[in-house]
């Protein structure tokens, strides 16, 4: 299961970056010259065997990979009605979610490029965690931009990349949190290309960003495929992951898209409410429109403005979503699904205390999609759960009270 | 599960095939004198005038509904009394990409007093009755699409607008955008860029029916930041293409005007303007009052710059 070996599926990519209508490079003029740029160079890595080769071998002894497939041992055990459920562990890799893997990579690509200097937007602090380490690892300057709503409730990250040696730059417009911290890195981008590459942390942006990401996510989905064969000797009724921009989501599925008997769930934010600024859930309940540089599902208003969204998981509190879950949805090859942040708790609390495993509030939105399905499809069902990252940054959103 | 929408803006630019083709769109249904010129005829108008003056033309932007729409059809009337040849009207967008932080905050301001897209086409038409300039609508591509182009493109036309420039549609992707643009006798203003080579400038030079809108340098709009050299590249684009080269981005002062009118067809001015307004404007206690100082604001603004501008080729 070397990520050399792997041939990440080109589904539904049109010559211009498209997943069906989705996708393509919606950017202001200054800005295309670095993309075909980025695109030319990402062509010549990723067809490079020594760059290929360094970027396994730190998978390997840096990130920690293979990531293990763990079966819960408390749930779905059989008596409880439950279907079997495996989590595919990325919460294990080095910094704690799956954002290494494509930030190492991209770090790599910016050294091939000639590019000594990093930029990189946040959330919930996972991806600028994960720029910082790899730029610290290069030994190259990293300046990260996020929201301040967002480094209140991730303080912890916040802690932790400045410690990596990287500069954490406050984005205090419109919403304060990962759409303003994107537009923010982009703005500096349209300065700086020359010599700075943009390390964007998921599955968004205009091309070749989505399919670059997905393709250094799509170890996930490899991995997990030969592991599920390994320990059950069949693959699975369904994969379940929480879907923000979707990286994880999208490299997870990249394992099983030529598979049609594994359904493929992805979990959006559903936050408090189906009104429009109480959610994140752009697939379940947005139209398609531009932002960030790509056509995709987008929570807007009717005059296309963008909308104000609401999670508990700072990871998911973002307005759009990568062009090529846009695709999966409208040609039905994946299904998409809203968890409220109250299901996301529970899971959270659930993981938790029944297996030991504190999961991301991100990831737990996942679990608790994986709970309900695993209970209508009994214990004849399989399920994997992609556990995207660990909760250590989440221990201070929870209620005091009772908990 | 949906029906697959069909994407957004694909396939390649349309190249008009000369000058003969600014007036070859129209649709007959707008309601404008036969004679009157319009759409990019209008714009060509405003530029072969300065050029026949021997200067470059002024270009002013102002953001629709910073701090209210009818502040900005006042605003509007200040810059061209005051030697503004072509206004730019800016849209409010929720998350605009290639703005600096002056835009950012007119938008902000803008949405906040409840600016709408449709309120914004209003004042455009508001303010092309209040000076008879040629108005160029500056929109994210998203408030497009949420219209439909054609709509879009409709309603531009219906308010008088002689133009049309949205910066996150790249040209390549700009044919349905151009042929509904043609229908409804609006121009089309593309960005040709610092980086953007041969081929691509080239591209968003044909593209172009209005004026062709290159940047003074990299980044994001508003001022500061040193462009290359101008002279040279300009002439390169002149090479390229028959409408006016305007040049914009970090253009602030009467000086910054100057130096890109002695080469370029137009100067464009925006960032700086709308925070002279802005300031003015927060100065006063009373709106009314305050709006009178922004409108004075802009007025002397523009007619430094305009001086500038007209002094410029005169200099040895």
């Amino acid at each position: 299961m070397s990520i050399a070996s792997a041939s990440p599926p080109h589904v539904g990519t049109g010559p211009a970056g498209r997943f069906g209508p989705f996708g393509g490079r919606y950017v202001p003029e200054t800005l295309v010259p670095a993309l075909e740029d980025l695109e030319r160079g990402w062509g010549r890595a990723w067809g490079d065997r020594g760059f290929r080769q360094e970027l396994e071998s730190l998978l390997r002894t840096y990130v920690g990979r293979p990531t293990p497939l763990h079966r819960l041992r408390n749930l779905g055990t059989g008596k409880d009605g439950l279907a079997r459920i495996y989590l595919k562990r990325e919460d294990l890799c080095h910094t704690g979610s799956h954002k290494l893997n494509n930030a190492l990579g991209q770090a790599l690509l910016a050294r091939a490029l000639g590019r000594n200097r990093i930029i990189a937007e946040t959330g919930a602090g996972q991806h600028g965690v994960a720029s910082a380490t790899a730029a610290a690892l290069l030994g190259m300057p990293c300046r990260v931009y996020m929201g301040t709503e967002d480094m209140a409730r991730q303080e912890l990250n916040v802690v932790r990349m400045r410690l990596l040696g990287a500069e954490v730059r406050a984005v205090d417009s419109g919403s304060r949190t990962l759409k303003d911290a994107t537009n923010e890195a982009i703005r500096e981008w349209m300065t700086t290309y020359r010599d700075t590459h943009y390390l964007i942390g998921s599955a968004v942006g205009p091309h070749p960003y989505p399919t670059l990401v997905r393709t250094l996510q799509s170890v996930i989905g490899t991995e997990a495929r030969a592991q599920i064969l390994e320990a059950e000797g069949r693959l699975p009724d369904g994969v379940v992951a929480c879907v923000g921009g979707g990286s994880n989501a999208i490299g997870f599925f990249a394992g099983f898209l030529d598979d049609p008997e594994v359904a493929l769930v992805g979990v959006e934010a559903g936050g408090v409410g189906e009104e429009l600024g109480a959610h994140a859930a752009s697939l379940v309940r947005g139209r398609p429109g531009v932002l960030h540089g790509a056509y995709s599902y987008l929570l807007q208003d009717e005059d296309g403005q963008i909308a104000p969204t609401h999670s508990l998981a700072a990871g998911l509190d973002y307005p759009g979503v990568g062009p090529e879950h846009a695709f999966l949805r409208t040609s039905g090859r994946a299904r998409y699904v809203a968890v409220s942040d109250e299901a996301a708790r529970g899971a959270f609390l659930t993981l938790s205390r029944r297996e030991g495993i504190i999961p991301a509030l991100e990831s737990a939105h996942a679990v608790a999609y994986a709970l309900e399905w695993a209970r209508e499809l009994g214990p004849e069902g399989l399920l994997v759960v992609c556990l995207s990252g660990r909760g250590d940054k989440d221990v201070n959103a929870l209620p005091q009270e009772g908990t | 599960m949906d029906p697959i929408p069909s994407p957004p803006f694909s396939g390649p630019p349309v190249t008009p095939s000369g000058p003969g083709s600014l007036r070859a769109g129209s649709s007959g249904e707008d309601p404008k004198p036969a004679d009157a010129p319009f759409g990019p005829a209008l714009l060509a108008q405003a530029f072969d005038r300065a050029r026949r003056e021997n200067r470059a033309a002024l270009v002013v932007y102002l953001a629709a509904g910073d701090p209210t729409l009818a502040a900005t059809v006042e605003l509007a009337r200040a810059a061209v009394e005051a030697g503004a040849d072509v206004l730019e009207l800016g849209i409010p967008f929720s998350d605009p990409l290639a703005d600096g932080p002056v835009i950012q905050a007119a938008y902000s301001r803008a949405l906040e007093g409840g600016t709408t897209v449709e309120g914004a086409l209003g004042c455009a038409e508001e303010v092309v009755r209040a000076t008879g300039a040629p108005v160029v609508l500056m929109t994210a591509l998203n408030c497009v699409l949420a219209r439909g182009t054609e709509a879009f493109c409709r309603r531009a036309s219906q308010a008088g607008a002689a133009g049309i420039l949205v910066p996150d549609l790249p040209v390549e992707e700009a044919r349905e955008l151009q042929e509904a643009a043609a229908r409804h006798s609006l121009g089309t203003v593309f960005l040709a860029a610092p980086d953007s080579g041969p081929q691509r400038t080239a591209l968003a030079a044909a593209a172009s029916t209005g004026f062709l809108y290159l940047l003074r340098r990299r980044g994001i709009t508003g001022a500061g930041g040193k462009g290359e050299e101008l002279a040279s590249r300009v002439a390169e684009v002149r090479r390229l293409t028959q409408v006016p080269v305007a040049v914009g981005f970090g253009i602030a002062t009467p000086q910054d005007a100057a130096e890109v009118a002695q080469v370029a067809d137009g100067v464009i001015v925006g960032s700086a303007l709308v925070e002279a307004a802005h300031r003015a404007f927060i100065r006063s206690e009373k709106p009314e009052e305050g709006l009178r100082k922004a409108a004075a604001a802009v007025g002397d603004a523009v007619a430094a710059l305009a001086g500038a501008v007209r002094e410029a080729r005169r200099r040895p």
